[in-house]
């Protein structure tokens, strides 16, 4: 991010901060946080490989490849 | 006869039936339609070879007696959020460059197992992260509405705007779009057309690009009320590999146009009545409740009091979810790589090269609100406020059966207007949120124009997974109103 944009950041974040701090009115004193619309258990199913052995299609996108490996910068020294 | 991209899906699908043409000749019309509608950057992508192998298996199916049934044959197009197989699935994003996946969406898969045409890819805001359809990576979609002697060029609305274009130019059928916090309901509204948001969890996300996963939801977007129910039932359905998809039957939504809601009662709430409202749309807004009157509903004053609270605690929920979703365009695996020396610095070039500056906006805010420090007094409290939003639409439906509103707090505005005010840009969706943060079934029904000659939606939003309700309502009040404007083909290039 260059100079100029931090500066344009910073006006706009501040302003929608600002117009998201009228929360703060409403009451939630006992009022549970909501995660999801329909009340529904999550499925369960048992725990056994049901998918893989596409190698060649997760490698399918990736901007560099070596012997069937993600290539990255040296991350260890 | 008339064009075959003047069809609706229900007389294309009776013209196919008949044998009145081909899908051959339904997909070339519709192919050259888009081709001649280049000026309105409604398609990312156009894949006419796809589309005519697809025309000619329905045509094969359809002669040996093995048709899919009412998709069979019908040309659509698909909004870039959509993973499709082979084929370019962007988001209309330059960090998805170049991203082709090997795996199809659900939705899109249920809709090709229908027997349906793909047409190509629609532009959308960059992420479905816009209220204009001006983020996208591959720059703005221009209304085919123009306001009456003026021929500055308007947005379509977003994020879905590529998908509204495409239909409300007569360049598809049909269109998917996506809807998190309005973004099939408001483009919609400002192309005249028909936007359906189902019930979260009706249409499966999987191989839908991420946005803001509890409230991510697929639906059509289409020129009738009719056309809508028919691609509704081709694209809903209960998918294992979505673990909020709700495993509940697919009714048959066009068998609930029934045309008859006497003694429904519809629900007008108090507090959508803005200040600075235009006069135009609460004059239609109360125009629409006077319909649904005359066909024999009760017209019912209810109250939704936190409605003001929905918008800012969508641009708390949404962004933090957006903010974790995003984290995964790391330049490693897919997409674009702006090479560098160390890891860091490759994650910092390619995602300042890759991400526009609303998705730039919305990741910080999401990854502020869920900062250690900030947690509670945002994220937290943002959760909490959707429960009270959630819980004001819960009493009302004890008294109401759907509720009427405004689609948008007002119509298509020009290319530019809105730009370098972000929350005059969030107030476009001020109606839609509070049915999206409850995960309630909506649509928008082109109800009327304004002054200069725009179009005009009014929202119906039912009960949890009552789409048949709200459809219902929706062609009641479509035959109503009876818009038959349609913009002038400018942009028409032979």
């Amino acid at each position: 991010m260059t100079d100029d944009e931090v500066e344009t950041y910073v006006g706009e974040l501040s302003n929608i901060f600002e117009w998201i701090d009228q929360l703060s009115e409403v009451d939630t004193q006992n009022v549970l946080p909501m995660t999801r619309v329909v009340d529904v258990q999550l499925p369960k199913r048992k725990d056994e490989v049901t998918d893989g052995g596409a190698r060649d299609d997760v490698l399918a996108n990736a901007p560099e490849t070596d012997d069937g490996c993600f290539v990255v910068p040296k991350v260890l020294e | 006869m008339a064009e075959l991209t003047d069809l609706t899906i229900a007389a294309a699908r009776d013209g196919l039936k008949a044998g009145d043409f081909s899908a051959k000749e339904l997909a070339d019309s519709h192919i050259r339609a888009v081709e001649s509608a280049r000026a309105l950057n409604a398609l990312v992508l156009e894949t006419p070879d796809r589309a005519r192998s697809d025309a000619t298996a329905s045509d094969k199916r359809r002669s040996s007696g093995q048709s899919r049934g009412p998709l069979d044959g019908i040309p659509l197009a698909i909004k870039d959020l959509f993973c499709t197989a082979g084929i370019l699935s962007r988001a209309c994003s330059n960090i998805l460059d170049g991203f082709t996946p090997t795996y199809e969406s659900t939705v899109t898969a249920n809709l090709w197992a229908a027997g349906a045409v793909m047409l190509g890819k629609t532009n959308m805001d960059e992420f479905a992260m816009g209220s204009s359809n001006e983020t996208s990576f591959f720059g703005p979609v221009t209304n085919p509405w123009r306001r009456e002697g003026d021929n500055r060029p308007l947005v379509p609305g977003g994020s879905s705007g590529g998908s509204a274009v495409a239909v409300a130019a007569k360049l598809a059928l049909g269109a998917t779009g996506t809807d998190t916090g309005g973004s099939i309901r408001q483009p919609a509204s400002f192309c005249g057309i028909v936007g359906f948001k189902p019930t979260y969890g009706r249409c499966s996300r999987w191989g839908v690009v991420a946005f803001a996963s509890s409230l991510d939801q697929p639906g059509p977007m289409t020129r009738t009320v009719r056309d809508a129910a028919i691609m509704l039932g081709g694209m809903a359905g209960h998918d294992p590999k979505d673990s909020t998809s709700v495993d509940l039957p697919v009714p048959d939504y066009e068998a609930a146009l029934t045309g008859d809601i006497r003694g429904l009662r519809v629900g007008i709430p108090a507090e959508y009545r803005m200040d600075g409202m235009p006069p135009e749309i609460e004059q239609l807004w109360q125009q629409g409740a006077n319909w649904l009157r005359d066909a024999g509903a009760e017209i019912v004053d209810i109250k939704l009091p936190h409605t003001k609270y929905a918008l800012p605690a969508y641009h708390v929920i949404a962004p933090a979810e957006a903010s974790s979703n995003l984290a995964r365009y790391d330049g490693i695996r897919f997409g674009l790589r702006v090479p560098a020396d160390d890891i860091t610095a490759q994650y910092e070039k390619t995602r300042a090269a890759g991400f526009g500056a609303e998705v730039r906006r919305r990741i910080m805010i999401g990854t502020y609100v869920l900062s250690a420090g900030y947690y509670d007094a945002y994220y937290l409290k943002a959760q909490q406020v959707r429960n009270v939003v959630f819980t004001d639409f819960k009493t009302a439906f004890d008294a109401v059966d759907v509720i009427l509103t405004p689609t948008a707090p007002f119509a298509a505005f020009a290319h530019g207007e809105l730009a370098g005010d972000p929350i005059a840009m969030y107030l476009n969706d001020l109606f839609a949120v509070p049915a999206s943060l409850a995960g309630l079934p909506a649509t928008t029904i082109p109800a009327g124009l304004t002054d200069a000659g725009l179009p005009l939606g009014l929202q119906i939003v039912g009960r949890t997974f009552d789409e048949e309700t709200v459809l219902r309502v929706g062609q009641v009040l479509e035959s109503a109103s009876s818009v038959t404007a349609e913009p002038e083909a400018w942009w028409r290039v032979d």
